[in-house]
């Protein structure tokens, strides 16, 4: 990674997509069989775990964020972190204020 | 500045800025639809059993099928950008047409889901609807406008690829100028992203 700095100084072979597509499916079967499962509270945690991880290959695979310069990476993880960031933020107000 | 020694024959471009700018579009987007994913997250923690009950209402097994429709198109996205990275021009056309194909039969997935709801009278307004508790009122609102709003860019998303095989059959999308493609791919990839999320949290309420 710290060698391909220059985006197109290799061209990716097939192979990484066909392998990351075939486990972006298997987690979705995943999703979709543990949905049956009653996990109470959990569900909408590994829901939400597991579209991260399918998020987190697309990004860096798909998206070639795993050979981009390394200021895309801050870019995004910056994005990402601010989402997160006003998420906790609502939950940490609106688990005080509902119910 | 300092690299325009050996640029000379070159149309002065940027394709590293090219990318950045679309991904400061993207991020945009992140915005847009994560404001909607607050609102839902907000929603279905103050109205859980409405939400539980009301996601019922939706086909699993649909949904599933076009996660896998979403995911494959983004698969032939992917492969189209190596194949012309690879200089074969004319399987990078049958990867960009095969992903539009497929982002087509989604839409054509969501049309007949959608009427299917509107056949049992579930559509933002309807008295049937309107006779429900709030949480599910609520609930079917945002799949409409989340559902909706996504599936405006999967339409986009197609006629921007569309577009793109055109550059390709006219060689403007070359095996060493592809940045046009590699911006319509990261906006596909984008569109799948969301899908990923309102997968789970619409479908997958049991």
């Amino acid at each position: 990674m710290q060698t391909s700095e220059k985006h197109e100084e290799h061209t990716p072979g097939y192979g990484i997509y066909i392998l990351v597509w075939m486990s972006l499916m298997t987690l979705t079967v995943i999703t979709v069989a543990v949905a049956g499962i009653n996990l109470s509270n959990f569900t909408v945690a590994t829901a939400l775990i597991i579209a991260s991880i399918k998020s987190y290959l697309v990004l860096t695979i798909f998206m070639h964020l795993r050979s981009e310069e390394k200021a895309f990476r801050i870019f995004v993880g910056v994005a990402i972190f601010f989402v997160l960031i006003s998420i906790i933020l609502l939950f940490s107000d609106y688990s005080f204020v509902a119910r | 500045m300092s690299s325009q020694e050996h640029s000379v024959a070159h149309v002065h471009r940027d394709d590293v800025a090219s990318r950045m700018g679309m991904w400061l579009f993207l991020f945009t987007e992140l915005l847009l639809f994560g404001g909607m994913f607050f609102i839902y997250s907000v929603y279905r923690f103050t109205h859980q059993a409405d939400f539980h009950l009301a996601a019922k209402e939706l086909n699993t097994v649909m949904g599933t099928f076009n996660t896998a429709i979403l995911l494959t198109s983004s698969l032939t996205m992917a492969l189209s950008i190596a194949a012309i990275q690879k200089k074969n021009k004319n399987l990078s056309i049958f990867f960009q047409i095969i992903t539009i194909v497929l982002a087509l039969s989604f839409m054509v997935n969501k049309y007949f889901e959608w009427t299917a709801k509107f056949h049992h009278g579930i559509f933002p307004g309807s008295p049937e609807l309107l006779d429900k508790p709030n949480g599910e009122i609520l609930f079917f609102g945002l799949y409409y406008v989340m559902t909706g709003l996504h599936g405006l860019h999967v339409i986009i998303g197609m006629i921007l690829i569309g577009y793109m095989t055109r550059l390709t059959k006219k060689e403007i999308i070359t095996h060493d100028s592809f940045v046009k493609l590699e911006s319509a791919g990261l906006y596909w990839h984008l569109v799948d992203i969301i899908w990923i999320f309102l997968f789970p949290l619409f479908y997958l309420i049991t």
